[in-house]
Parts: structure tokens; sequence; C-alpha cells
């Protein structure tokens, strides 16, 4: 467990302190979801509807974009190597890596989706379930991307691959994310879609980290 | 009493070395290929001249025996790479990994072939090329699947290493590819239910059902011939990339 932790408060003292990749991983959040205006036109009212998609939208790509530092660092100075060769089992580095990575790339967009709710003319009941279901959803969004990241961080080219490999997998969590802000079929299904939401986010944060600390530990030799 | 030092030849074993691989499925391959073509001739037979026109749909029904071989095979080659990753992962068999690289390709293309014959058929029936009906999108998902597993291929140098990577993301897949389909279902539905594989006996007449079954094994068939070649191809190119790597080797020296 003390391994564990440690390598948790060593990857969030590195994303804290290295220049500042939170911060920009925030912007970027943020002018995504403030350039849709100018792409479909400042109407409030079609604003107002698509909100939840736009916010679930920004948060995916923003993380997806994140992914290519969560490994690939390590595997190239070659800490990923010794993290193999440690006491700790490489399934719990991955865990804590991966809950770091949604410490640094998933809670400061849902404490800054306000300020984008604010933008795109949101009403406050809309804000709260955009923020529950951010909340709920992400960590299954971080738990596909460190798939998606583990596997390729043995090739070359992976920093391309990557969000490709787990885009079709995130489909789901698109779905059940905007659907339990915006339901189609009525309130009812709204609390449906954040269960299926909440079991999504525990199965791939449960299941993703043997699959990752696999994939490494073959891919590397 | 001697010991006995030779490998046990059980045809397991023969099947794991490439060479013999390709020496013991050579044979197969003209039959099988010959087997298709008749069975694609056949049912190209039955589907324009000997069965009837739908009375909604006209003519455009007959699009049915190419679009629901192709969709069969849109999940039947991700089966066969599911099952080949196992092989992979558990009993390290060469020709697994061979196998998997071989059908996803192969794969691609009949999903593309699916999606593609799907949107000719739905402009006349439906009005539309394109719509978001449950069906349709997981195809359209499970097509980017495929896609991205040959983009994950061709990205390592190293295809032994390649092979166990690409497993486990396979494996992945087959673990979410049921979740996608329901949550794309839940999503919105607007395909046709079910009709040949039903607890009371199939829906349609069996005038359609004979050509449709005939394509079905006709494209089934295609992809096992194809398949195998796809397989015995890889094999030599890896042969031709070894060779390479010695001549260069020898240059150097």
């Amino acid at each position: 467990m003390s391994g564990f932790l440690a390598v948790l408060r060593r990857e969030l003292r590195l994303a804290l302190r290295g220049g500042g990749e939170v911060l920009t991983l925030l912007l970027f959040f943020v002018i995504v979801g403030a350039i849709v205006p100018f792409a479909v036109g400042p109407d409030k009212a079609l604003l107002a509807r698509i909100a939840p998609g736009i916010v679930w939208i920004a948060a995916f790509l923003s993380m997806l974009l994140g992914l290519d530092r969560l490994f690939r660092p390590d595997g190239e100075d070659g800490t990923l190597s010794l993290y193999r060769l440690a006491d700790l089992p490489l399934v719990a580095v991955v865990a804590a890596k991966v809950i770091a990575h949604w410490l640094t790339a998933a809670l400061p967009l849902i404490v800054a989706s306000p300020f984008l709710a604010l933008l795109l003319a949101m009403d406050g009941e809309t804000l709260l379930r955009t923020i529950v279901s951010l909340l709920l959803g992400t960590p299954a969004l971080a738990a596909f991307g460190g798939i998606g990241a583990a596997v390729t961080v043995a090739t070359r080219r992976g920093g391309l691959i990557a969000p490709i490999l787990i885009a079709p997998l995130c489909v789901p969590v698109l779905i059940f994310g905007v659907g339990a802000i915006s339901p189609l079929g009525g309130p009812d299904q709204a609390s449906a879609a954040m269960l299926f939401l909440a079991a999504l986010s525990l199965m791939a944060l449960a299941l993703s980290p043997f699959a990752a600390a696999l994939a490494i530990d073959w891919g590397e030799d | 009493m001697s010991i006995e030092t030779s490998p046990k030849q059980s045809w397991w074993n023969r099947l794991a070395h490439p060479g013999q691989f390709v020496i013991w499925t050579r044979p197969f391959i003209l039959p099988l290929a010959i087997l298709t073509a008749v069975l694609l001739a056949l049912g190209v037979w039955f589907a324009f001249f000997n069965s009837p026109a739908d009375y909604q749909m006209g003519d455009t029904v007959r699009i049915m025996y190419v679009h629901v071989p192709t969709a069969w095979l849109s999940q039947f080659v991700y089966a066969t790479m599911a099952v080949s990753a196992l092989g992979t992962l558990v009993w390290r068999h060469p020709m697994a990994d061979v196998s998997m690289k071989a059908a996803a390709p192969l794969g691609a293309a009949f999903t593309a072939m699916a999606l593609f014959t799907g949107a000719l058929w739905g402009r006349p029936t439906w009005g539309t090329f394109w719509e978001w009906d449950g069906r349709m999108t997981s195809t359209l998902v499970m097509l980017f699947i495929y896609l991205g597993i040959v983009a994950l291929w061709r990205a390592f140098d190293d295809q032994l290493r390649a092979a166990r990577v690409v497993a486990i993301f396979t494996l992945v897949g087959a673990v979410n590819i049921p979740i996608i389909k329901f949550s794309v279902d839940w999503w919105s539905t607007l395909h046709q239910p079910s009709s040949v594989f039903r607890a009371d006996g199939p829906t349609m007449p069996g005038s359609i059902l004979t050509p449709l079954f005939i394509m079905f094994f006709a494209f089934t068939f295609l992809f096992a011939t194809l398949q195998l070649l796809a397989m015995h191809t890889e094999v030599k190119r890896r042969r031709v990339m070894t060779l390479e790597r010695r001549a260069a080797r020898g240059e150097a020296a």
C-alpha cells in the first residue's frame, strides 16, 4: 500500500510541478467548449440544448490529449522497466497512474465546467447534472485511456494511435454521460443512464489496470 | 530402452511450425476456392432469377443476399480474432499470431461492405443513406475498432511483440463490443429486429431463405479461403523479412 501511495504521490508531484501541463489541458477544455458558438452561431436556445454534449466532447478530447504523458515519459527514461522489476505488482503501479491521471486530467475539468456552462447558457439544474455525470463518467475514460496508452507505449508513433483505439471503446461512456444529463425518454431514463454510467466506470476501473499492466509487461522485453 | 528426444509430432505441434503449417494447409486452398466459387455462382443465380421480389421493397430486397452475410461476417471475423488472441496469450501458438493479423483487414473489409450495401439498401427503402440507428451505429463503431487494430499492427516494428499487445487489445475489444451494442441500442432503435434466428422459426418464406443461406455459406467460405491465403502470405512475408535481415547482417560483417 505504501508503494502504491508513493507512486501516486510521485505522479501528482510530477504533474503539478512539471511545466503546468494541468493548466494547458484546462485551457484546451475551455477553448474547445468556447469555440463551438463560433461554429454554430450565438443562438442561446440552441447552445443551451447542445451544451451537455459540448461539455462532454470537450472533456473527452482533453483527456485523450493528456493520454500520451501517462506511460511514455516513464517508458522512455526507463522508469517503466524498473516498475516491472519492483516488489509492487505492476497492476498496482498502473492503477496508481490511472488514478493520478484522473486527478490531474479530469478533476480540473470538472471544476472548470461551471465556467463553460455559463458561456453555453446552461441552466442551474442541468449544470448540477452535468457535474454529477462527469464525476461518474470520467473515471471510465481514464481507465480506457490507460489501456490505450499501455498498448501503444512500446511503439514509436503511439501518440496518434492511442486516441483512435480508445475512441470507439468510449462510445458507451458518451452515450450514458449525455443521456444522464438530457434524457431522451424522460427523467426516469436519466437515473437509469446515471446508474449505467457508474457501473461502467466501476467495471472499467477495476479491470483495466490488469489489461494495461499485461500490455506493458508483454510489450516491453 | 531409450529416452525419446525428438519433439512429439502431434498435429498441434506440427501446425505450430509456420513452414509445416503452409505445407499442411496448402491442399485446402484450391478446394475451398472452388467451393466458394460454386456456392457464390449458385447463390447469385438464386438471388437474381429464382427468388421473388418483395411486395413492399421490390427488387431492392436482393441487396439483402450480400448485406446479411457480410454483416454476419463482420462479427464472425472478430470472434475468429478473439479466439486467435486467446491462442496467442494462452498457448503462445505462433500461427495464432498470423491468423489474428490476417483476419483484421478482412474483418474491416467485410464490415465496410456491410455498411456500404446497407446504405444502398436504406436509400430506396428508408429514404436515407444513413440513419443513426442502433445496429448501423454499432457496425460503424465495429469498423473503427477493426481499423484501429490494423493501425496498431502497423505501428510495431517487431511483429512478435506486436502480436501479444494486439491480442490483449483484441480481447479488451471483445469484452467491450457487447457493451457498445447494448448502449447504442439503448440510445436509438429503428432497425428491424432479428427475423431469421428466432424461437418461433424464421419469419421469411423459404423462397428467400434458400438463396440467403447459400450466400451465407458462400461468404463464410470466402472468408475461410482469404484467411488461409492471407496467413500463407504473412508467413512468407516474415520469412522474407528474416532473410533480408540476415543478408544485411552478412553484408555488414
